[in-house]
């Protein structure tokens, strides 16, 4: 093949020792390492996970963090290496307001400045460690690791369903071992749960009905409506928890919410057939969010933070736990088809990516962060990154 | 954030030169590989005179276009160890070696006030912090001092900039700055505990800030200061070093530090920072005819008044406000380094 077009076929990407790709070049969307915007707020954690009794490891966009919280409550995201020998500060002890090295004992404030230090009687002036912003917001502790005068808290993404009085539920994290761009192609078409998620929520009528697709520079809506069908175990066993004598047919939603960088909200439910729901009646159907967001950590692994709110019977916390049991298991199934799907990728590295009609979704996610990324004048392409 | 303190080098290309004060010349550097640099950035350069490689640090007062413009200034020192005055030598389009920015004095986000303090040249370690305050909508202040107008750079640009936010304090014109009352206003503030004071200076009017903000108990982690070591409480002047324990004595000229001079000479010193930070090259002193003139911020203030060490980076020996008691060098005498 001579390589006259610098089109998707035009080979892999460049290996250790090439000649280094310029990073301006555009580059395909159908990047398969994807790389992840700096300028952005990441979920770290969920809130309760951060305490002020032992600090918390976790590594976000690259960046190794312990996470703890001052007496008072205030969250710190300080770099994970102390200052002096770089030993871990997330292996310390949380003293008051200050966070104590395991291994010498230097001690560092919220904002990263040693405030002891062993044997002097004075404070080396440059001694900090590198100290994150930080906003908890929607049960979440979001962290910016960009550039920090534009961590702007108005832009962490809407998840307000998560700490609403008017929904309940609850979720989980899953480590998923494949880049993050992969978990948002997964959420952003839903056709595959016909074919990974058959015995739940799967039906053939999700890869035959239409969907329409919107989007701005920071959005993008997936809406799918399929009409007089039966409904799938999952949703018959929620009709019946609230309509506990329901039978026949529904009329079931998907309305897929994505905000950037990587937040995923989608609209589901199903109410009987023929009652109002596609006009906007609810009243007659059931309706959960599957709130995800998705934090990159390296290249080929990330964290996949979910949770599933109702807003019906909301007291009823066997619900809640039933619900969480059961997304668990379907998301179980879509983890493993990641994991596969990353191994295929990495095993064929002359082979590129192709996309269907139904990737609308995923490839107007894929064009905002690779203009997020271009902004900060890097490539899509995680393998050329300078 | 990218790496802050690892210290890697790359050819770089002076793109211009300029006066901004008597004997400070502005120097825009192209990198080959650009990289911004955040507020309180600084980049060590490398440049050859005559056969001889000097390296200095120098801060980054503007980083502009993704850091492919690069701007530093350069004091000419009267006594200059040859540094400043092979920087004053650079022209367009010679070629130099430097650092990526190094970040040792980071600013920080979320203070309710910022009070920026600069004396004479360290002004250059301030101006990008003060731009970016500007930016952010940040609460702040700048507070100039020097000897004479002619000699602060980059004044005007700095009154166009931050107007009303800026204070400057002008030896020569009899209005010098009242160290305890700026402290004192900050610590009767509302936002006592949550001000920051960044200083860069000369060490006299560091040391002055620092006794200030512990006599008001203000939080130590709130003042944060930078200093290359090279300002102290006299003018450098040579002086002989013995080492009676080695049976050594040694010369340090004017122009070099105790510790060049003992390397030089073949005496082994262990060092890191090599800026009077780091404390590994504290020598203990058995006797000084002359003053000491600690240089640097390791030891404490008890410390230094007791003289039982110095550092040898940065710290010398003068003749200082003592009245001659015979001619010829002063002489410090210290235990095995």
């Amino acid at each position: 093949m001579t390589l006259t077009h610098a089109g998707r076929n035009a080979g892999p990407g460049p290996r250790d020792g090439e000649e280094p790709v310029d990073p301006t070049a555009p580059a395909s969307l159908t990047s398969k390492l994807f790389a992840h915007p700096r300028n952005a707020w990441y979920v770290a954690a969920w809130e309760h996970e951060v305490t002020s009794k032992k600090p918390l490891a976790r590594t976000v966009a690259g960046q190794p963090l312990a996470l703890w919280r001052t007496s008072d409550g205030r969250t710190s995201a300080l770099s994970d290496a102390c200052w002096h020998r770089l030993a871990p500060l997330s292996m310390g002890k949380i003293l008051g307001d200050e966070l104590q090295c395991p291994y010498h004992g230097l001690r560092y404030n919220g904002a990263g400045r040693c405030t002891a230090m062993p044997a002097q009687k004075t404070i080396n002036p440059s001694a900090t460690v590198p100290s994150f912003p930080v906003v908890e917001r929607h049960r979440f502790v979001w962290v910016w690791l960009g550039d920090p005068d534009l961590a702007d808290p108005g832009i962490v993404p809407d998840m307000h369903q998560m700490d609403s009085p008017d929904w309940a539920g609850d979720g989980e994290t899953i480590t998923a071992q494949c880049n993050y761009q992969l978990v948002l192609d997964n959420l952003m078409d839903l056709t595959h749960e016909e074919f990974v998620h058959s015995s739940s929520i799967g039906q053939d009528a999700l890869s035959e009905s239409e969907f329409e697709v919107s989007h701005d520079d920071r959005h993008v809506t997936v809406s799918r409506w399929m009409r007089d069908i039966e409904a799938p175990p999952f949703w018959l066993k929620n009709m019946r928890d609230r309509f506990p004598d329901f039978e026949g047919r529904v009329d079931r939603w998907q309305i897929i919410h994505f905000e950037a960088p990587s937040t995923i909200c989608i609209d589901v439910g199903v109410a009987r057939a023929g009652t109002g729901a596609p006009e906007g009646d609810r009243s007659q159907g059931v309706n959960g969010y599957v709130m995800n967001t998705i934090t990159p950590q390296t290249d080929r692994r990330c964290l996949y933070f979910w949770a599933f709110m109702r807003n019906y019977r909301l007291e009823n916390q066997t619900l809640t736990t039933q619900l969480r049991e059961g997304v668990h298991g379907v998301f179980g199934e879509d983890e493993e088809m990641l994991i596969a799907q990353q191994e295929a990728i990495d095993a064929n590295p002359d082979y590129e990516f192709y996309s269907l009609n139904i990737d609308a979704g995923g490839m107007w996610v894929r064009r905002i962060l690779d203009r997020m990324l271009q902004a900060e004048g890097r490539s899509s392409d995680a393998r050329i990154q300078g | 954030m990218a790496a802050q303190s690892k210290l890697r080098w790359q050819p770089a290309e002076v793109l211009e030169t300029s006066d901004v004060a008597d004997g400070v010349r502005r120097i825009v550097i192209r990198p080959r590989k650009a990289q911004p640099a955040a507020p309180g950035s600084h980049l060590d350069v490398e440049v050859t005179q005559a056969g001889r490689t000097i390296r200095r640090s120098y801060s980054v007062v503007r980083s502009e276009d993704e850091g492919r413009r690069q701007t530093i200034s350069v004091q000419l020192a009267p006594t200059s160890r040859g540094g400043s005055r092979a920087m004053h030598a650079l022209r367009e389009g010679d070629s130099l070696r430097v650092s990526y920015p190094l970040l040792n004095f980071p600013l920080g986000v979320g203070a309710a006030r910022y009070v920026l303090v600069a004396g004479g040249i360290g002004i250059t370690a301030l101006v990008a912090m003060a731009s970016a305050l500007r930016r952010r909508g940040a609460d702040y202040a700048v507070v100039l001092v020097g000897r004479s107008r002619g000699v602060m750079a980059y004044l005007d640009d700095l009154v166009e900039e931050h107007g009303d936010r800026l204070e400057v304090h002008v030896d020569d014109e009899g209005t010098p700055l009242d160290v305890r009352a700026l402290v004192g206003e900050v610590s009767r503030s509302d936002h006592a505990a949550t001000t920051e004071l960044y200083m860069c200076g000369p060490i006299r009017l560091m040391d002055a800030l620092r006794r200030e903000w512990t006599r008001h108990e203000l939080p130590g982690p709130n003042l944060r200061f930078e200093t290359f070591g090279n300002s102290g409480a006299w003018a450098p002047e040579p002086f002989r070093v013995r080492i009676p324990a080695l049976d050594r004595e040694v010369t340090v000229g004017e122009e070099v530090s105790m510790l060049d001079a003992l390397e030089n000479a073949g005496v082994e010193v262990m060092w890191d920072c090599r800026k009077g930070e780091c404390g590994l090259c504290v020598v203990r002193v058995l006797g000084c005819d002359g003053q000491i003139d600690h240089r640097d911020v390791f030891l404490s203030d008890e410390q230094k008044e007791q003289d039982g060490s110095l550092c040898a980076c940065v710290s010398r020996v003068a003749t200082g406000d003592r009245t001659l008691a015979q001619a010829g060098l002063r002489t410090l005498t210290i235990d095995v380094p």
